[in-house]
């Protein structure tokens, strides 16, 4: 009889262990490096949470840091064959330095790829493949500002830098910061700078390709120069913020949404860290293009999403797939929206966003409509700077003036330039 | 025979090590001389002769880097040496609290660089900070200590100083006790002075522990990098970056060659100080 018990219960182990073994045979893993804190981590888990229940796939997340520590982090594991299954990096000329025909799986066959953007796919792609999906909505560079302020000062969106400055003088003797400038997280300072490139290329529109081959310079070409100066103006004429090195991006967030400070220069990726930061204070925000000197050539410079991509190294390429083109399918673009609006349009075709989206992603819907959009310089040209944030900082409290900035930073192009191995340097 | 085995058998001692030391330690600084003059990634590489080091001089965002370091060092070092001495002279003197005092003033030094940094940038806050809210509290007007471009290399140099200062004293106060007591009664016995003492005797016998205060001091001031990155990373704009700091951005940037060209630029300047620096203070050493 005892014997008998035992076997019984032998054989219940033996059975539970078996159906749990087969259970993990079942259920494939794969691994995902993404970036830690990522303002969209909430709508990317239900995205993958969807997946999971359709697919017996499931994701474990790799943190990693930012900015140049990640991309670090990234070049060494990929050249010790040391990636996991899926990455998501910047897309454009940070993405482009990372050998993509040599360490990406091409995606240019795949029935997504009808699916997206070309101005997307330009962004990640290299000879005849392209190497990534979008992973969020597409940003808008420009200045993001306080529309409470605005209405109850009276205010009309500019549309010239003549129009913006005055409006910040209106601001400035009202008793209110003006323009609120976060130098301590020094990557925000380029912003002004960089959303400025519809103005550039609205007037020198050879200005990314003369670029790339050596033959124009951020000194020596006006429109392009002008982004050092106007960093600079704010800063004479008292428009920013006191302490700006000790402002981070967060309490730059707080200022804007609290209106104390009117107009931030950032991009439209801050949208869904104020909502999820101050929830009451979204409506109160609006988003404008960068004012450039015409008003009949006023638009908004795009960000590429940032993208995800399959290494080429990974053991479950077909499993990656499968998640990427869940991801842009209209299940998973679903999912993506079901945690609340999404903070722009998608470079993905016949997305239909919901009728719910915050003010400011309106505002940039009115020029993407329009069709007054240009991406931004580190999309049509490999060649960026490293040391870009630190130069704006420079003009930005006039350490030095604009001109000796914009021949600083021709400079540090060329080392990068150097660097690429890139004809004509 | 018996001799070879011997020494054989020492060899096989030194092997581990040995080809550790090689591998991680040798072989690098010789390759980092060759890869100085090339512009590589981690897979490729092409030769560009001294163009590196041409860039690494003449470019002013990173020639600010070797002045600010000799500015550093030679301050910190300065501070280091006269703080640590005066602090080790008056702490060697029969003081009820002395023991205490003494670890008070070495206890900065355990804390982790790290954390003392980001501990006084929230201190130095210029209108936060409880630096300026408790001049603010004397009606004075606390500047900008790590925003302002004049002052955020000093800023940080105070901080350093702060925290290292204690080693120096620590350092001192073991040359100075060793310093045989007849001295003083022979001083005490002529008629000198306390500050005497301090003069004539203290000063010029302890000169073997101001030179290892001087030589750890100069060259940890030279390749320092952590507090200055965790204060400054080395702005506003480029105003506070050392040579270190510069060559970390470099590596960021993806400059392998450059920043091992920085490298290289780093350990001629160490090697080039030390060794001069070492000699000539140590042939003005008394004997006890």
């Amino acid at each position: 009889m005892q014997r008998r018990i035992f076997s019984l219960a032998a054989a219940a182990v033996i059975s539970v262990l078996l159906a749990s073994g087969a259970y993990a045979a079942d259920r494939q893993k794969i691994v995902w490096l993404q970036w830690a804190n990522d303002a969209q981590q909430k709508a990317i888990d239900a995205v993958v949470t969807a997946f999971q229940a359709k697919y017996p796939i499931d994701i474990e997340f790799e943190f990693k840091p930012g900015s140049a520590e990640g991309e670090n982090l990234v070049k060494t594991r990929l050249a010790a064959n040391d990636m996991p299954d899926l990455l998501t990096y910047n897309s454009g000329s940070l993405f482009q330095v990372l050998n993509l025909e040599k360490n990406f799986v091409d995606l240019s066959k795949e029935p997504l790829a009808a699916k997206l953007l070309d101005s997307f796919k330009t962004t990640v792609a290299a000879g005849k493949g392209f190497y990534g999906i979008p992973m969020q909505p597409i940003p808008a560079g420009g200045i993001i500002y306080n529309k409470k302020v605005y209405a109850s000062l009276g205010l009309k969106v500019p549309r010239t830098w003549k129009e913006f400055t005055s409006n910040c003088e209106k601001i400035k003797a009202a008793g209110i910061v003006p323009v609120i400038a976060s130098y301590k997280d020094d990557w925000t300072a380029q912003l002004l700078l960089l959303a400025d490139f519809y103005n550039v290329n609205a007037t020198t529109p050879r200005f990314a390709a003369d670029y790339t081959a050596n033959k124009a310079k951020f000194a020596t070409t006006p429109a392009a120069l002008r982004g050092f100066e106007k960093i600079q103006e704010v800063f004479t004429k008292g428009y920013i913020n006191k302490e700006p090195m000790s402002t981070t991006y967060d309490m730059a967030m707080a200022m804007l949404a609290s209106g104390e400070g009117v107009h931030y220069p950032m991009a439209t990726w801050i949208l869904a860290s104020i909502n999820s930061n101050f929830p009451d204070k979204i409506n109160d925000i609006g988003f404008f293009a960068l004012p450039g000197d015409s008003s009949d050539k006023n638009g908004v410079t795009l960000w590429m999403p940032n993208n995800i991509s399959i290494p080429k190294t990974s053991k479950s390429i077909v499993a990656a797939k499968k998640f990427l083109e869940f991801f842009v399918s209209a299940e998973g673009m679903a999912a993506y929206m079901s945690v609340g609006a999404p903070d722009g349009t998608f470079a993905v075709k016949g997305v239909k966003l919901p009728d719910a989206v915050f003010p400011a992603v309106r505002d940039v819907l009115a020029y993407v409509d329009a069709n007054k959009t240009a991406p931004a310089l580190e999309f049509l040209s490999p060649v960026k700077g490293p040391n870009l944030p630190q130069i704006c900082v420079e003009s930005g409290l006039a350490l030095k003036t604009a001109l000796e900035c914009a021949k600083e930073y021709d400079r540090d192009v060329e080392k990068q330039a150097k660097q690429l191995m890139l004809p004509g340097w | 025979m018996a001799g070879s085995t011997l020494r054989l058998y020492s060899y096989a001692f030194f092997l581990p090590a040995g080809i550790i030391y090689i591998l991680f330690f040798i072989a690098p600084t010789f390759l980092s001389f060759f890869f100085s003059l090339t512009i590589w990634t981690l897979s490729d590489w092409r030769f560009t002769g001294l163009d590196n080091f041409r860039i690494f001089f003449t470019e002013p965002s990173l020639s600010i880097g070797l002045r600010n370091s000799l500015i550093y060092a030679i301050s910190t070092c300065a501070l280091k040496v006269v703080l640590g001495f005066l602090l080790a002279a008056f702490l060697c003197t029969k003081l009820k609290t002395r023991g205490f005092l003494r670890s008070l003033i070495y206890f900065p030094n355990i804390l982790s660089t790290i954390a003392v940094g980001i501990i006084f940038s929230s201190l130095m806050h210029p209108s936060h900070g409880l630096i300026n809210t408790t001049l603010a509290f004397f009606g004075i007007q606390g500047p900008d200590w790590l925003g302002n471009p004049k002052m955020a290399l000093f800023s940080v140099v105070l901080v350093d100083v702060w925290k290292g200062v204690g080693v120096a004293m620590i350092i001192f106060i073991a040359g100075i006790q060793a310093i045989p007591q007849h001295y003083y009664e022979a001083l005490s016995i002529d008629g000198g002075s306390s500050f005497d003492k301090l003069r004539y005797i203290t000063l010029p016998l302890s000169r073997s522990s101001m030179n290892s205060v001087i030589m750890l001091a100069f060259i940890g001031g030279i390749r320092s990098f952590d507090l200055i990155w965790v204060m400054t990373k080395g702005g506003p704009g480029f105003t506070s970056d050392l040579i270190a700091s510069i060559i970390y951005k470099q590596l960021q940037g993806g400059f392998y060659g450059l920043s091992t060209a920085g490298n290289v630029v780093l350990f001629i300047i160490v090697s080039i100080m030390a060794v001069p620096l070492y000699r000539s203070l140590t042939k003005v050493e008394v004997d006890l």
